[in-house]
């Protein structure tokens, strides 16, 4: 999970523009929502709203003081049954959803982006207390993506051509690029709303409809877009929603026999599991985005303030929680030391706390699983011979904070250099040559993103090609946005969302050759 | 030009027809000056022309009058717009979709007012302008709105040690010159993939129809596009149009008009500076209705096709080619539905016709229909002007037509429908073809292979099957042959708009 680089590149308008998006540019950042009343708990299938069929629910918790914040409806496979049911009739020959004009899709998508932006604060306080993030970044990163993405897949509803084809014989050849049918989404915990809406807006832009399961740590705001999805009108069925654990719900999306598609942003490990259970099932198509072990290479001729800057978001942006995290960082030997310098300057500013309060800048870790994850990690680095330069251990005695950490002198071969932390964890590591770096930055089973700093034009565009991953940032880091396709190379991932590339994962081509008396050119 | 856009099929989700919308009366026009720099400006003539409404010949009010010193200023503030820096050039192009989108929400906001304006300019009937023009200059910004961050260049697989990507860039000060027919939507077809690209735009809308355009320059200013993006200056033909035509500061040229007209735009784009050039022009378009065809649907087609908008329509069907056997029968009918089209005050909720746009059109029309009683075509109905009602005109059915009259020959632009008869599809084919323009045509028929010989073998820029004036934001529209350079909607309309830059590096090594 990516979102913009907070400092370096704010998201606002550019400069001079703002007179002419006046509705379009930042306003000040409001408080967080006060009294915030959570609504939805349920299930979410055809429009309504269900108990499970077990009976049970789950505890939502608030990772910066562990309390529970509600108990939600905990869906299984009884309940995703019954979600099928109702997306399957959605997609039904005939049904309003199949008759809808394509451009009418986008018209929906569109009020959806109006409604979020319209419950913009309560979004953003909820994604605040639900996922431990930051509140403006929740307010002004995870917010504006959402609407952004949400607008830009709109737009493609009825742009997505087939082609007509100039066959072999006397043919008429065209394709269609027709929806899949009923696909499954299962939505990682980091970023609960942007990646529910990049699933959710590809599928329904392309006409298919979903079964969506929201990480069981932040269920939320997905329910929360439920009651949106019903207020816009789309019709029942076509956006079913089922809270629940990833054994229960998610395995039964995976290995259902009538879900045609399963998209999955998370683990690795998880992954595999899913694409395991699509082909013993009914070889139902499947993406992945998982997770990276990204490199970000800096050039001595760099500038050098930039590359710090955007090294350091690239790794501790939302805790080091997101699958983008620069958390390889190969630096040119001869200003190594300064780099390193710069670097523990910068993570020893920040204030960690409660993140709905103003002036904190590092929230908590999404659950004592990934924090004594991390912790356990930081461990392995000070005992394989890493020089801990700050930070190092966990915060307070409440909540599941992790000290910004810095390593130097990490080296290829241990622990923290090889492994996914997802924690606010720098690895900083020294090269000599491009060839070497570029053998070191690839030497590993992912391939999700990589930065290169340098102010050589030769330099950059070699190493941007010799790189294995799926998106390459030169002199810049994290920088995602809608129209570019994101996904990995490796075992970071299968396909790709967003872009138009995204669009094709959500579509079936359909050729349709019709036999003509003559043709003509 | 003419469309139905689906908007009158489609219509609403549930089924449910909603209450007809009402004109507003007495409306007070608000906006006669020239629009520059997203603020409003005399004629620096200090002339100012009327406008009128062709349904009662009453004067609905002046406009400032543009000439060459106000295109000039247009012109400026365009450039000044477009310059490398500027807040137009800088603006992230989902944002520009994002102000197109919110220019759709206050034509929807206004959507009653624009449709009174238009229906007291142009006298087409009050209903059609609200769900036909409006609808359509809806869709189209909001469709645009969807392309602006979606114009991808590609890295192209080149020789040699280099890399190499195009990048699609707006052309620079677009002007547009727009008719009097769909005053409104063939605007929103020219300014909305012309803003959607990142242009500039100096805009004459047609001297009989300004009102619309006019109105939409305050929206434009609401919505907050920077100055200069758009720039609208009334006037006529030989003044305004010629200045855009030949200014050397102007670098495309998107002209909709009779071909007449199209040829001047185009020769004067060559001596001036070779600015780009699209046309959407005449056209006198085929329809063929073979003996297979579902009957009752190619008669109201047919109709339809020739006698929406008062006949004034480029895409009007003004050559009915019918199969001999179901000749006598189809012209029956069609004389049937065009004796039953109810003609009257285009705000009377029943007027399915209104008046022609002037007096010289109205003239042109009426002696075409001379020539072709003349020319020995049997009069079936009509053939004059409704008694005492000025620009007024009976629709007209011509039956035994041939080839060679002028009546088949020359764009009527007028509510005459003229039927032809044939026996074979290669007959047919030929004589379809038989002529200058090539906008539409159209086929009815049951049969798959004859449909799709058809569609192949016309020389046309669109097809219509079993369906006439189908005309839809999504899809590319304009002509081969003298009826037009170039397409507008659609994804193609987008490369119109742009300039294509190839970019070349030179790498010391290559990696595929």
């Amino acid at each position: 999970m990516l979102y913009q680089n907070p400092s370096a590149e704010p998201v606002t308008s550019v400069p001079g523009a703002e007179s002419a998006m006046s509705s379009q540019a930042h306003p000040d950042i409001p408080a967080p929502l006060a009294n915030l009343k959570i609504q939805h708990t349920k299930i979410f299938i055809n429009n309504e709203w269900h108990g499970s069929v077990s009976g049970k629910k789950f505890p939502v918790l608030n990772p910066a003081t562990e309390e529970v914040i509600c108990r939600v409806e905990e869906g299984d496979k009884a309940d995703v049954d019954k979600a099928v049911k109702a997306a399957r009739q959605a997609f039904q020959i005939g049904s309003p959803w199949r008759t809808m004009d394509a451009s009418e899709r986008g018209r929906l998508l569109n009020k959806l982006a109006d409604l979020i932006e319209r419950d913009r604060l309560l979004l953003a306080t909820m994604e605040s207390l639900n996922a431990g993030k930051i509140f403006s970044h929740a307010y002004l990163f995870d917010l504006e993506v959402t609407i952004k993405s949400l607008r830009y897949i709109a737009g493609w509803a009825d742009k997505i051509h087939g082609q007509t084809i100039p066959s072999d014989g006397d043919l008429f050849t065209f394709t269609r690029r027709e929806p899949i049918g009923v696909c499954g989404q299962i939505i990682p915990w980091n970023g609960p709303l942007v990646m529910l809406i990049w699933k959710l807006g590809s599928a329904l832009s392309c006409g298919n409809t979903v079964i969506v399961k929201p990480a069981e740590q932040t269920p939320l705001t997905a329910l929360q877009v439920a009651s949106l999805i019903k207020e816009v009108g789309f019709p029942p069925g076509v956006v079913n929603i089922v809270p629940g654990y990833g054994p229960t719900a998610g395995a039964a999306i995976s290995s259902h026999m009538d879900i045609d598609k399963v998209a999955f942003t998370g683990s690795t490990q998880v992954g595999k599991l899913i694409k395991e259970a699509a082909g013993k099932s009914n070889l139902k198509r499947v993406t992945l985005e998982l997770g990276g072990k990204s490199p970000c290479i800096v050039f001595a001729d760099a500038d050098l303030d930039s590359a710090v800057e955007f090294a350091h978001q690239g790794v501790f942006f939302h805790q080091g929680q997101i699958c983008i995290a620069a958390s390889r960082l190969f630096v040119e030997e001869s200003i190594y030391d300064e780099f390193v310098r710069k670097s523990v300057e910068r993570a020893k500013k920040y204030v960690l706390g409660n993140p709905l309060n103003s002036g904190i800048t590092q929230g908590p870790q999404i659950d004592k699983e990934q924090h004594d994850k991390i912790l356990d990690l930081i461990e392995s680095g000070k005992k394989e011979g890493a020089k801990l330069e700050c930070g190092g251990g966990r915060w307070g005695n409440k909540g599941y904070f992790v000290q910004p950490t810095v390593f130097s002198n990490v080296t290829d071969e241990m622990r923290i250099a090889k492994e996914e932390i997802f924690g606010p964890v720098q690895q900083i590591m020294k090269f000599k040559s491009l060839d070497d770096v570029i053998k070191r930055a690839n030497n590993t089973t992912y391939g999700l993103a990589a930065g290169v700093f340098t102010k050589d034009l030769d330099k950059a565009i070699t190493i941007s090609s010799a790189l294995q991953a799926g998106v390459v940032w030169v002199n810049c880091y994290s920088m995602i946005s809608p129209q570019c396709p994101f996904g990995g190379f490796k075992m970071s991932g299968n396909g790709r969302e967003m872009g138009e590339c995204g669009l094709y994962e959500y579509t079936e081509l359909k050729t349709v050759a019709i036999k003509i008396s003559q043709k003509n050119s | 030009m003419a469309t139905t856009n689906g908007a009158v099929e489609n219509g609403q989700l549930d089924g449910k027809p909603p209450a007809l919308p009402c004109p507003i009366r007495n409306l007070e026009v608000k906006f006669t000056k020239i629009f520059i720099n997203n603020d409003w400006h005399d004629s620096k003539s200090g002339k100012k022309f009327a406008t009128y409404n062709p349904s009662t010949l009453e004067k609905i009010c002046e406009v400032e009058e543009g000439d060459k010193p106000d295109v000039d200023k247009a012109v400026v503030a365009a450039q000044a717009a477009f310059q490398r820096g500027s807040p137009w050039r800088r603006l992230d192009a989902l944002s520009r979709g994002q102000l197109l989108h919110q220019l759709a929400d206050l034509v929807e906001r206004d959507r009653t007012i624009l449709a009174t304006l238009e229906t007291m300019d142009t006298g087409k009937p009050f209903l059609h302008a609200f769900f036909i023009d409006l609808e359509a200059c809806i869709k189209t910004f909001r469709y645009f709105a969807g392309w602006a961050d979606k114009i991808q260049g590609k890295t192209i697989p080149t020789d040699d040690n280099v890399v190499c990507f195009t990048r699609h860039e707006p052309i620079g000060v677009c002007g547009a010159i727009t008719p009097w027919n769909f005053p409104l939507m063939m605007l929103a077809w020219k300014l909305a993939p012309a803003l959607c690209c990142g242009n500039t735009v100096v805009l004459k809308p047609a001297e009989q129809t300004p009102l619309t355009a006019l109105y939409l320059g305050s929206l434009i200013k609401e919505v907050g596009f920077p100055p200069g993006v758009v720039n609208i200056v009334p006037g006529f033909g030989p003044t305004v149009g010629a200045a855009i035509s030949s200014h050397p500061q102007i670098n495309k040229i998107a002209f909709t008009g009779s071909t007449e007209v199209g040829k001047l735009v185009k020769e004067a784009a060559s001596q001036s500076n070779l600015k780009r050039v699209t046309l959407e022009l005449g056209g006198k378009n085929p329809c063929i209705i073979c003996a297979d065809a579902d009957l009752d649907l190619a008669v109201e087609c047919a109709h339809q096709g020739v006698f929406f908008n008062q006949g004034q329509c480029c895409t009007a069907a003004s050559r009915v080619f019918v199969e001999e056997q179901v000749y006598g029968e189809f012209v029956r009918r069609s004389v049937e539905y065009a004796k039953k089209r109810p003609v009257g005050d285009p705000f009377d909720a029943k007027t399915e016709q209104g008046p022609q746009i002037d007096q010289k059109q109205f003239d042109k029309i009426l002696e075409l229909i001379e020539s072709g009683k003349k020319e020995g075509a049997k009069l079936e109905c009509g053939g004059s002007a409704m008694e005492d009602r000025g620009l007024f005109i009976k629709p007209t059915v011509f039956s035994d037509v041939t080839d060679n009259m002028r009546i088949a020959k020359e764009e009527i632009f007028g509510p005459v429908q003229t039927i032809l008869k044939f026996k074979s599809l290669e007959e047919v084919i030929k004589r379809a073809n038989s002529t200058d323009y090539g906008l539409t045509a159209a086929v009815f028929t049951k049969n798959l292979d004859k449909a799709l010989k058809l569609a192949s073998a016309l020389e046309s820029g669109t097809v219509w099957i079993n369906c006439y004036n189908a005309v839809y934001t999504q899809a590319p529209f304009g002509g081969f042959k003298m009826s037009g350079n170039g397409r507008e909607l659609g994804e193609y309309a987008l490369a119109e708009y742009t300039e294509v830059k190839t970019v070349t590096i030179k790498l010391d090594d290559k990696s595929s």
